[in-house]
């Protein structure tokens, strides 16, 4: 196999985000998503990638909060776990870290980043914020 | 017991040296001092060493800085770098290259005076374009999410977690080498400050400085003395970073460990006692769990029940572990140090009584890295 779509997979990644796409890498013939992106599928070295578009659903798979010195604010850092199955760090925006639980619905954004973009993520709508049993 | 030993390795010295504070020694200092203290352990003279095995914290040549050091021309020199389970992967080439008959002697050391020379913990973690946005503070983050996942799957508490720190420092305590030899309550366990949650300062390992170094030579080479023979060994990876990992909840010693009980022919049952990488109270429970001492799980109930500790069925960190005892950035060395002193009858007053197999498990990176190395007293050769 020869085909290499992703010749430079950071960039490429970067530069959708610039564009406001949250894109995710597959093989062809594996037909299955993956992140981050690479020069070739982890586990079977193909090189027939393609870009697709996440949909930008996960959920919670992992969480932690940052305790920090004051005045600085803690923060919370999560493990999603995307609708395509791959799975990301991130952070969830628009709620008090300690109200993020694992099986919580996210909806990815995109945000500046120093001089590039990152994907966070936000409560999915109708996702109440708080622990449900 | 009968044991089908794949590998005639065997170790006749280990030491340690500068554990807790050795102010005005540098990292290499440490090591070599704790080199020649295992050497003079093992009868063997400097000159005598052609396999040499490092991993200092900042040196990324240090194999060649430590030859230099020590003044010798080794025939193989090693210094792979897989986090603190480095050491562990050290003694799978040294054992194989003793038995292909490549070296004679092989010297693997450490040293690090990261609490009295760089004033923090040394760490190669650096973040990557995929998790620098998010100011994971690592490596303590990492453990966090795997141990809020535990908890979550499998209603692991901190109160487990708790059990962990407390038998550590109940081991330390008859561990005259331990930094922290001071008992704890539930009371500070829970009024302790939180890193990254559900992880408190005492989940986390110590800062300290401190070197340890063990000689490895082929079994037919010892007479007559007390060594710890390798029955078996098994390294494992994954992934490196956390949100890469396959399942949170276990690691890779599942299968490092798989292999080393195998090449050993035994069973977790057969193990008298266990030094494992606590660089994080989670790990003790996942290592545990991973290890097969207990099912999937279970590993929290498993060391509330006492077994770990000190008169427990299980010894498990009998030096007072990462936790309690000593950690200068990385551990792994030291598993092997306290699995040897146990197995030749040396470890005092925590002595392990008839300590026949022990288990030396590191770790490295974000449960990364995962080596498991079976050892034998004088009474399994």
């Amino acid at each position: 196999m020869t085909t290499i779509d992703a010749i430079l997979p950071d960039q490429e990644f970067l530069a959708f985000l610039a564009q406001g796409k949250f894109m995710l890498q597959q093989s062809r013939s594996s037909g299955k998503p993956f992140f981050y992106p690479r020069v070739a599928e982890p586990g079977t070295g193909n090189t027939d990638l393609e870009w697709i578009e996440a949909s930008g659903g996960g959920t919670v798979y992992a969480a932690t909060i940052v305790r920090v010195r004051p005045p600085n604010a803690d923060y919370g850092v999560v493990i999603v776990e995307l609708d395509e199955g791959p799975r990301m760090l991130s952070r969830v925006e628009g709620v008090e870290p300690a109200d993020v639980f694992i099986g919580m619905r996210l909806q990815a954004k995109i945000v500046p980043f120093e001089d590039q973009h990152a994907v966070v993520f936000v409560p999915a709508a109708g996702e109440k914020s708080g622990k449900v049993s | 017991m009968t044991i089908d030993r794949r590998t005639p390795a065997a170790i006749v010295g280990a030491a340690t040296f500068g554990i807790g504070e050795a102010p005005g020694f540098t990292s290499m200092d440490l090591a070599a001092r704790a080199a020649l203290a295992a050497l003079d352990e093992a009868g063997i003279g400097l000159s005598e060493v052609d396999g040499l095995f490092i991993g200092q914290p900042s040196d990324f040549l240090s194999g060649l800085t430590f030859a230099e050091y020590l003044g010798i021309r080794p025939k193989l020199t090693n210094n792979n770098r897989t986090g603190g389970s480095a050491f562990l992967t050290h003694m799978n080439v040294a054992a194989l290259a003793l038995a292909a008959g490549e070296i004679d002697v092989a010297l693997i050391a450490y040293g690090s005076n990261q609490r009295t020379g760089t004033g923090g913990l040394v760490s190669a973690a650096a973040p990557n374009l995929y998790e620098k946005p998010y100011s994971l503070r690592l490596p303590v983050g990492g453990y966090a999410l795997a141990a809020s996942r535990h908890m979550h799957e499998f209603g692991t508490t901190r109160d487990h977690l708790y059990a962990v720190v407390k038998s550590a420092r109940d081991w330390a305590m008859l561990n005259p080498e331990a930094f922290l030899r001071k008992p704890v309550t539930q009371e500070d366990y829970f009024n302790a400050r939180m890193v990254s949650d559900p992880l408190s300062v005492l989940d986390c390992c110590l800062v300290t400085d401190g070197a340890a170094a063990v000689i490895m030579v082929r079994k037919d080479r010892v007479e007559n003395r007390e060594a710890a023979y390798l029955l078996g060994l098994g390294e494992a990876t994954d992934h490196y970073q956390i949100a890469q990992m396959p399942d949170l909840t276990t690691s890779a010693a599942k299968f490092s460990g798989q292999r080393a009980f195998e090449q050993a022919g035994i069973t977790p049952a057969d193990v008298d006692v266990v030094e494992l990488y606590d660089a994080f109270s989670i790990n003790t429970i996942m290592f545990l769990e991973d290890l097969g001492f207990c099912k999937k799980g279970e590993g929290g109930d498993f060391v509330a029940s006492g077994v770990i500790g000190p008169g427990g069925s299980l010894p498990v960190n009998t030096n007072g572990g990462g936790l309690a005892c000593v950690h200068p950035g990385m551990y792994g060395l030291f598993t092997v140090v306290e699995a040897y002193r146990q197995l030749t009858g040396s470890a005092g007053e925590r002595q392990v009584n008839g300590a026949e197999i022990a288990v030396a498990h590191g770790n490295g990176g974000f449960l990364s890295s995962q080596v498991t190395a079976v050892l034998g007293s004088t009474a399994t050769r």
